[in-house]
């Protein structure tokens, strides 16, 4: 295959929006993060500790939030690959994310384009999935790059 | 906990790690259940196979996170981090250590806030940057 994704493909697809995910974030989930990352910071994982720092408590690893998963939006066409690769992440971090929070995270497709690589024709998706916590505030954003083959 | 490290300390060129990994087969189990990534190319030889690739290779979010870490570390308890990326550009796979670095590539003040850029990396034993990525994180002054 030469090529497959169109211009107006394309056009269809960018500003697509998943539906919105939200998630009790677990004191417990954020310990095991910490730990299945082998990062023992004590912010992440010693209340006891936590409670001295500004943030006054657990907080959870920059990456947590990738454990809050939003489904994905749909693209508005078949994709003819199986096989996806990750490409990459961006984050933005605005808030502390702490147990008891209720995250809700909803994914958009930023972008999408094609490329011919090593590996054959590869669709390239960046979406942007924005975190907001139960009192509105954007906690983060992750602009994440995969790859289909 | 790591000592504070201050935005008057730092300058373009201050080096931060390196931190030494040795992720195991273990450690992706414990990653895809954490994270809830049960894709099989992290776990499942034959499957990995079947896709293409050598072995199960490590999981790109948990390599994510060994670089967060890399500079949460070094930024201490009283900085912020901001903003962290990487791209995957080389695949690394269990039972080979992986090496965290990175250096400051500049600082500057915005509203008020003391930030500091960094270039970080994760290295594999051959010395190559198979996850190339940025920080910035805001530190106190000293």
């Amino acid at each position: 295959m030469a090529s497959f994704l169109t211009e107006e493909m394309r056009r269809e697809a960018i500003g697509r929006e998943g539906a919105a995910k939200t998630v009790e974030v677990e004191k417990g989930a954020i310990v095991k993060f910490a730990e299945a990352i082998g990062d023992d910071n004590p912010v992440y994982c010693d209340e006891a500790a936590a409670r001295g720092t500004r943030y006054g408590g657990l907080i959870a690893p920059p990456t947590f939030l990738r454990s809050v998963t939003a489904p994905r939006p749909e693209y508005p066409f078949e994709v003819p690959f199986t096989r996806v690769l990750d490409g990459g992440s961006d984050w933005e971090y605005f808030e502390p994310v702490r147990p008891g929070d209720r995250i809700t995270a909803v994914s958009r497709i930023e972008d999408v384009t094609e490329r011919n690589g090593r590996i054959g024709l590869m669709l390239i998706s960046t979406v942007v999935t924005t975190y907001t916590n139960q009192f509105g505030q954007v906690a983060a954003t992750q602009t994440n790059t995969s790859i289909r083959y | 906990m790591a000592e504070q490290v201050f935005w008057d300390d730092v300058s373009e060129g201050t080096e931060i790690g390196p931190a030494v990994r040795h992720p195991d087969t273990q450690q992706l189990v414990k990653y895809a259940g954490a994270s809830g990534d049960y894709y099989q190319i992290h776990y499942d030889k034959d499957f990995a196979q079947g896709t293409g690739l050598e072995d199960v290779i490590i999981h790109g979010a948990l390599k994510n996170a060994f670089l967060g870490s890399l500079v949460t570390d070094w930024m201490g308890p009283g900085g912020n981090l901001r903003r962290l990326s990487c791209q995957y550009r080389g695949m690394d796979v269990p039972g080979r250590p992986i090496t965290a670095r990175g250096v400051v590539t500049g600082k500057y003040e915005e509203d008020g806030e003391y930030l500091v850029n960094c270039e970080i990396w994760l290295e594999n034993e051959e010395g190559q940057r198979t996850t190339p990525g940025r920080a910035t994180v805001s530190l106190p002054r000293g």
